[in-house]
């Protein structure tokens, strides 16, 4: 055999692998356990989510990939050239045009639709390992709903820096019932979890999968004196001019100089290609 | 503090409680009654089962046989066979457990006030500055200076750690507090301090506890009635100060005439 | 108030080829309220071992004990442990305290634990520690650090700083100054005419009978003189 089976994974452990997606999907937010497989690239490197995504994938599938909203970092380049290469399927770097996108710490800024797919790269799925270090006391903490820890993760926050700090991978609770782990993208990205797309969570290393379906109710945790707060830097992007947009701090030079940019690339492009131009756009274009 | 014969019930009542550890006894047949305010000492050597028998009775390890009945709302639960999740609940609410070791009662990683604010926050609390409010009241009724709320138990010292303990466990006002060699490994100026601060809590919040320790001494001065056990069994129960002024058994006998002055 | 029937006591020795020690036989006394006695005898005849049972602080081994309606003999830890909260005081010689509890607490805790408010209870401490003489500057502090006679005053304060119906002395004027001992003794003499019934012990001879209505020897009640 000369060639790789589509998306590289066989097809049983594919169907092992959608099993547990299904699980996902049908207890929001609950962890469900898979035999992850060995991948080629190291853990940390999105193993999870590319399992996730080649359990998903069919022929017909337009796959975009990113990293820290970008479609051109090493990491999105080189899955996104993987799944080229394996399964064959089309690949975009506009949001619209995808019908599986892979991510790594955000969320595209465009709203998705019914047909597409989000599929995170998740390195600890676990929201209460912080504080309790014991697998089995998790689950069932999990399994008994008690989730006083999770505040005590806030409490600390507020006790050290005045405010809750946490800025990523802010915990949600799932319909009223699971506490979760979005993944470590920007609280920015928190009150899009409730979207029309389907969003699977895969955890390569720690073999979890865990899903939420269309329209589920997300709620960000905090206190009520000191209520979930959604933040971005306090600019706006310097090529596209979005003032509405998750936003990368970008050093330009050794004095200090900084301009701030769409993380979403695509999103900053679209914009700038329907006229959209930021207060540094002359120079961005420079090097863009 | 509520007069004991307002309330005509006991507020734990232990039946036939049993554990085996294969065909190790690790207590056999211990019955008692423990009624509201009351504080209760279990005194043994080390292996004769005071240890298992408190663990059993607060519900951390299953027994083989025995009830624990607790009084909720004017019903006695069997604390054995409920279920685990009313089990848990009730160890964040009505009881309470302090180990010997700090360490084990404790979040090491959590602030004080986070540690102590904890078991609000397992009961819902979720107003900050109120659970703020309630840690910073228990962290300095436990003598422990208020400006200390942000550190971590790392930083204190084995005293100051047990009352921060202590602080966690009674913060949700609990009926009934477990406690495993409270003063065990405490310097004796140490001891004294907590002991004092335990009597003084146990008779402001009506509180009822069961207290194991080997240190007469601790039990002379928070215990109202006194269990000794030997191999698994009790050998003798009784007011606290008649058992160590007038035991009966060999073995009482023998425990309290190898201890220099109590 | 106090009623001893076919009392006896003795001890067994387990770790001592289980010796069984008869101390006591067959012991009768009365008291009713009001009354006085005092329990006399030479030392080692028994007259703590006998305030020790009454209190509870000893089993007995036979007989019964009533105090009001209850048998001590028979009562449950709980039941000797409500009536020593409300009906059965006693002064002891020596003070036992948890150490670093201030001394105006340490007096008014009988108080407290049968429901007084602490206003009113602290105010009767107060007025029983200056009677007694133990200088204001002291009842913040532990009595710990106290010398032995301030210590035994502020454990006589405690002892009367609620009317018990009962109330046992062991030596309660030992070792007090003239001024101190006058004082104490007054302090009986009240609780005596509210209508307590008080069993004391009392080598101060003047005292016994300045208070006493009678005498018991408990050296009747010794085993070999009983059998």
């Amino acid at each position: 055999m000369s060639d790789y089976n589509f998306a590289y994974l066989d097809e049983q452990t594919k169907r092992m692998i959608r099993r547990a997606i299904l699980k996902g999907l049908a207890i929001p937010g609950y962890q469900v356990p898979f035999a992850s497989r060995e991948m080629p690239m190291p853990y940390g490197w999105g193993t999870g989510g590319v399992q996730v995504s080649a359990a998903t994938l069919t022929p017909d599938d337009t796959l975009k990939v990113i990293d820290q909203g970008a479609d051109d970092t090493t990491n999105a380049v080189s899955i996104r050239k993987f799944f080229e290469k394996t399964a064959k399927v089309a690949v975009t770097e506009r949001t619209a045009e995808a019908t599986i996108i892979q991510t790594r710490h955000r969320i595209p800024e465009e709203d998705l639709t019914e047909d597409q797919i989000l599929v995170y790269q998740v390195p600890i799925p676990e929201p209460l390992r912080f504080l309790e270090p014991s697998e089995v006391e998790t689950r069932k903490m999990h399994a008994l709903e008690e989730y006083g820890l999770m505040h005590v993760k806030l409490y600390e926050d507020i006790a050290r820096h005045g405010e809750i700090s946490t800025a990523y991978a802010y915990p949600v609770k799932v319909e009223d019932r699971y506490v979760m782990d979005p993944s470590p993208i920007p609280k920015f990205d928190n009150p899009k979890l409730e979207m029309a797309g389907i969003q699977l969570f895969g955890a390569g290393r720690e073999q979890r999968i865990y899903a939420l379906p269309p329209y589920t109710r997300v709620v960000s945790l905090d206190f009520e004196d000191h209520p979930f707060e959604r933040t971005r830097a306090q600019e706006d992007c310097g090529l596209c001019g979005a003032g509405d947009s998750y936003l990368d701090e970008v050093i330009m030079d050794d004095a200090g100089a900084r301009m701030f940019v769409c993380s979403d690339t695509d999103y900053c492009r679209a914009r700038r290609e329907a006229g959209h131009r930021g207060a540094m756009a002359g120079e961005g274009e420079a090097f863009a | 503090m509520k007069d004991m014969s307002v309330q005509d019930r006991p507020l734990l009542r232990v039946e036939g409680l049993t554990k085996f550890y294969g065909g190790r006894i690790g207590c056999e047949g211990v019955g008692f009654d423990l009624w509201p305010g009351e504080v209760m000492g279990i005194v043994g050597e080390s292996g004769s089962g005071k240890t298992t028998l408190l663990n059993c009775l607060a519900g951390h390890l299953a027994p083989d046989a025995g009830r624990v009945l607790f009084d909720l709302d004017g019903e006695a639960v069997d604390t054995v066979t409920m279920s685990e999740p009313a089990r848990r609940k009730l160890g964040r609410t009505d009881w309470a457990f302090v180990h010997q070791h700090a360490a084990d009662g404790l979040r090491m990683n959590v602030s004080a006030g986070g540690n102590v604010g904890e078991r609000l926050m397992a009961v819902g609390a979720r107003h900050y500055g109120d659970i703020r409010a309630s840690a910073l009241d228990w962290i300095e009724r436990v003598e422990i200076p208020g400006d200390r709320i942000d550190d971590r138990p790392t930083a204190f010292s084995g005293g100051m750690r047990q009352r921060l303990q202590i602080a966690r466990n009674l913060v949700t006002g609990p009926r009934l507090v477990f406690m495993d060699e409270p003063t065990g490994g405490l310097d004796v100026s140490v001891q004294a301090r907590l002991l004092d601060l335990l009597r003084g809590l146990v008779r402001e919040m009506g509180l009822s506890a069961i207290i194991v320790t080997h240190d007469l001494a601790v039990v002379r001065l928070l215990a109202d009635r006194l269990m000794v056990m030997k191999d698994g069994h009790v050998v003798e129960t009784g007011l606290t100060d008649q058992v160590l002024d007038d035991p009966q058994h060999g073995y009482t006998q023998l425990l309290v005439s190898s201890v220099l002055q109590v | 108030m106090i009623r001893i029937e076919n009392l006896s006591k003795t001890f067994t020795l387990h770790n001592q080829g289980s010796a069984v020690i008869p101390v006591m036989a067959k012991a009768h006394l009365s008291v009713a309220p009001g009354e006085c006695v005092a329990l006399t005898g030479s030392s080692g005849a028994g007259k703590s071992t006998l305030m020790r049972m009454i209190y509870g602080n000893y089993l007995a081994a036979a007989g019964s004990i009533h105090i009001g309606e209850t048998d001590i003999v028979t009562a449950t830890p709980r039941e000797i442990l409500r009536l020593r909260r409300h009906t059965l005081g006693y002064v002891s010689q020596f003070l036992r305290v948890v150490p670093r509890v201030p001394t105006r607490e340490v007096v008014a805790e009988p108080l407290l634990v049968t429901g007084t408010g602490r206003q009113d209870a602290f105010a009767r401490a107060e007025s029983l520690l200056a009677r007694l003489n133990i200088p204001e500057r002291l009842w913040s502090l532990s009595p710990t650090t106290f010398s032995g006679g301030e210590q035994q005053r502020v454990n006589i304060a405690r002892g009367f700083a609620y009317d018990y119906p009962a109330l046992l002395l062991d030596e309660p004027t030992a070792s007090l100054d003239a001024q101190n001992r006058e004082t104490v003794l007054r302090l009986i003499e009240e609780a005596r005419d509210r209508g307590a019934a008080i069993v004391g012990i009392f080598h101060d001879e003047a005292a016994r009978e300045r208070l006493c209505d009678r005498e018991v020897d408990v050296t009747a009640f010794r085993p070999e003189r009983a059998a």
